[in-house]
């Protein structure tokens, strides 16, 4: 025991001297995080729009005023003919242009009907989307506030969408419990499989195998210090998507962690399994970047719904540990459900924990070569 | 080499009492290993004296790691047996790793870890501390103690060696296995090194190690030569010296690459190795006379100086490899 414990000092001797580790630690969750968070967003906020009113008046502006004070919009410009639509699109500031028809105000309130289109930039599809998608609504909107008095006569259904658990369709709630996916996976695997091949490479190795430590006892050692660190990582994720995103932890905290704990665990087996298998720190680096970080961005239902993937892909995610803690954490995040509803996943996650480890164990070489 | 030869006897002697123990730290019979198509150990016997210094003599590709691997129970061999402190090398490699203390041929040690933290944690992983064992490495330690919170990776040539050789020490094992602990180290540390080895001579630690360095032979007690993975002969350095089957010459010249390619023109020579600033000959009659004066002079070499020299440890070497790839040619 003293002897594992000697070997556990020395590990963190090795990640606090090295500030590389460090910040890879720390500094890259916390990025990761902030980045996810506020830049790849898929809500619109402040959309640029510009308006070509060619009626000009009461309701025109009113509907105009409803858009622009949405909070999604903000007015770039008021354009005066149709040539201008091009030359304001290029300038890149505008992502729509909304058009409304001569004598706009008199024929809704004659005829019951006028036309209003949307002409949004296709460059950027996304975008465009979310722009046509907001400014429909919020129009649809408008003409059910205008026709409650004037036209109680003629029957409509008017469907009402209300987001359960997500209310405002944020995205932050589909990227925190992705990218605590994607870090722990990527960190524990990336630095376990490292530190081992290190000593490989180093040299020092062939001095720890010519001791009593036991294969056991090296592997464990190595992975004591990355599993407390991994976890103060979770909680700093944990009490950051809180602090600057508002997103609350719904279902227990405890079984959360708990399940965390689990997911550490399993990418660490997983990083001394590709420490096993490669020869050099490069080999390890390549193998856990490339070989666990694209398929869990887009194969383990981050950000690609598995369901509406090709059935190949669907088999091909199956074996990959994130899709199924991805399920976990967003379970008891955001819908708050209890271990009854995962417990599927959390037992193949402890199965997958097992058999990394056995291997591993098994692997693992007592002796050069 | 002179000083050093004299100093022998006495510890001749001192090996001398302690062979009549006749325990073997290590027996090896009929080692082989071989890496793809290469044989890189073939057919390895000896046996190693308790507390005994034992060299292993050959040049680099030798094979001295290989075996030095498989003695330290890193690799296993293809072929043959090996009983190291009594146990079996394959077998009881787990109570064999405790009594061994290693030192790789490259400087393995934890850079980003000082002196000290370095030595705690080779003292811990083998379930000792640097005080219980002191004594025994105060000798070499007390050179790097003042540099003891200094990064192992920042530490001279030198400097390094001594905290590996103090890491192998640590936990007093029987058997200690330097893989070329010398090389790359300046001639005043390399001196000092074996002055170390010397010193745990009553600790009775029985010694292994190799060298490229044909001069350092003489510290050891015996030496085992090897070349392409075979021990072409096994004694104490002074028999491995008397074993030199020829009169050996010296000569010297201004020009020593002239001199060397006309000396290997002549069929009367029957070898001729350069040694620093002279060329060693050896001639098939074995008899010096005017003739080879004569010959050099006509080969417009005039300022030569041919002297009848004792033979050292490597013209040995070099006439049992010459003797080696003549068997190896005719097969």
């Amino acid at each position: 025991m003293k002897r594992f414990l000697g070997f556990v000092k020395k590990e963190f001797l090795h990640i606090f001297r090295d500030y590389r580790t460090l910040f890879i630690l720390f500094g890259i969750p916390v990025a990761q995080i902030l980045i996810f968070g506020f830049a790849v967003s898929n809500d619109i906020k402040n959309a640029g729009v510009a308006i070509l009113d060619l009626s000009h008046d009461e309701i025109t502006l009113k509907l105009t005023d409803k858009i622009i004070s949405s909070g999604f919009f903000k007015k770039t410009e008021t354009l005066l003919n149709y040539k201008d639509i091009d030359r304001v699109f290029k300038k890149g500031k505008t992502k729509a242009v909304i058009i409304f028809e001569n004598d706009f105000g008199r024929k809704l309130i004659s005829e019951g009907k006028a036309s209003l289109s949307i002409i949004a930039d296709g460059s950027e599809p996304n975008t465009a989307t979310l722009v046509t998608n907001y400014t429909t609504a919020i129009v649809n909107d408008f003409t059910t506030e205008l026709a409650g008095p004037v036209l109680n006569n003629s029957i409509r259904i008017s469907p009402e969408v209300k987001m359960f658990y997500n209310p405002n369709l944020k995205s932050h709630y589909m990227f925190v419990p992705g990218v605590v996916t994607l870090i722990l996976i990527l960190i524990c695997a990336l630095m376990t499989s490292v530190t081992i091949t290190r000593e490989k490479e180093f040299g020092t190795m062939e001095v720890l195998l010519v001791s009593p430590l036991r294969p056991i006892q090296i592997i464990l050692g190595k992975v004591m210090p990355y599993f407390i660190l991994s976890f103060i990582n979770v909680l700093l994720i944990l009490a950051l998507s809180w602090l600057v995103f508002d997103l609350p932890v719904k279902g227990s905290l405890i079984l959360l962690l708990a399940e965390c704990m689990l997911y550490i665990l399993m990418s660490l087996s997983l990083g001394i399994l590709i420490s096993t298998v490669s020869a050099n720190m490069q080999q390890a680096i390549f193998i856990s970047l490339i070989g666990l970080m694209l398929p869990t961005v887009l194969l383990s239902g981050f950000i690609f719904p598995i369901e509406n993937m090709p059935k190949i892909y669907d088999y091909i995610s199956s074996i990959l540990p994130p899709r199924y803690f991805i399920v976990i954490i967003k379970n008891i995040m955001i819908k708050g459900t209890g271990l009854m509803y995962i417990w599927k996943e959390t037992l193949i996650l402890i199965i997958m924990t097992l058999v990394f480890i056995g291997i591993s164990v098994r692997k693992f070489k007592i002796r050069l070569e | 080499m002179a000083l050093l030869n004299q100093g022998c006897p006495g510890k001749r002697f001192f090996q001398q009492k302690n062979n009549y123990q006749m325990v073997k730290a290590i027996e090896s019979s009929g080692i082989s290993k071989k890496f793809g198509p290469t044989k890189a150990l073939d057919n390895i016997s000896f046996s190693v004296n308790e507390s005994e210094v034992f060299g292993f003599i050959g040049p680099d590709g030798a094979g001295k790691t290989t075996l030095f691997r498989i003695i330290t129970t890193l690799l296993l061999p293809d072929e043959g047996k090996m009983s190291i402190l009594g146990m079996d090398s394959t077998t009881n490699y787990k109570e064999l790793r405790k009594n061994i203390g290693y030192m790789p041929g490259r400087f393995s040690l934890y850079q980003d870890l000082s002196v000290e933290e370095n030595l705690n944690f080779f003292a811990t992983v083998f379930g000792t501390s640097v005080e219980e064992n002191y004594e025994l490495i105060s000798d070499i330690y007390s050179h790097i103690e003042p540099f003891k919170k200094r990064l192992a990776g920042k530490l001279s040539g030198g400097m390094k060696q001594k905290l590996a050789l103090s890491c192998a020490l640590i936990h007093k094992p029987r058997l200690l296995i330097l893989d070329e602990p010398t090389t790359g180290v300046d001639a005043v540390s390399r001196s000092e090194f074996w002055d170390m080895l010397g010193k745990l001579r009553k600790y009775n630690i029985t010694i292994i190690v190799s060298t490229p360095y044909m001069d350092e032979a003489i510290r050891c007690d015996r030496v085992a030569l090897i070349q392409n993975g075979k021990i072409l002969s096994i004694d104490t350095p002074q028999k491995i010296k008397a074993g030199f089957s020829r009169k050996l010459f010296t000569v010297k010249s201004a020009e020593k690459y002239k001199l060397i390619k006309t000396l290997r023109k002549n069929p009367e020579i029957l070898t001729a190795y350069p040694f620093g600033d002279s060329i060693h000959v050896t001639l098939n009659n074995n008899t010096l006379d005017n003739s080879l004066y004569e010959y050099l002079a006509s080969e417009g070499i005039g300022d030569a100086i041919i002297m009848e020299a004792e033979a050292g440890i490597e013209d040995r070497f070099l006439e049992l490899m010459e003797k080696d790839n003549g068997i190896t040619n005719k097969a």
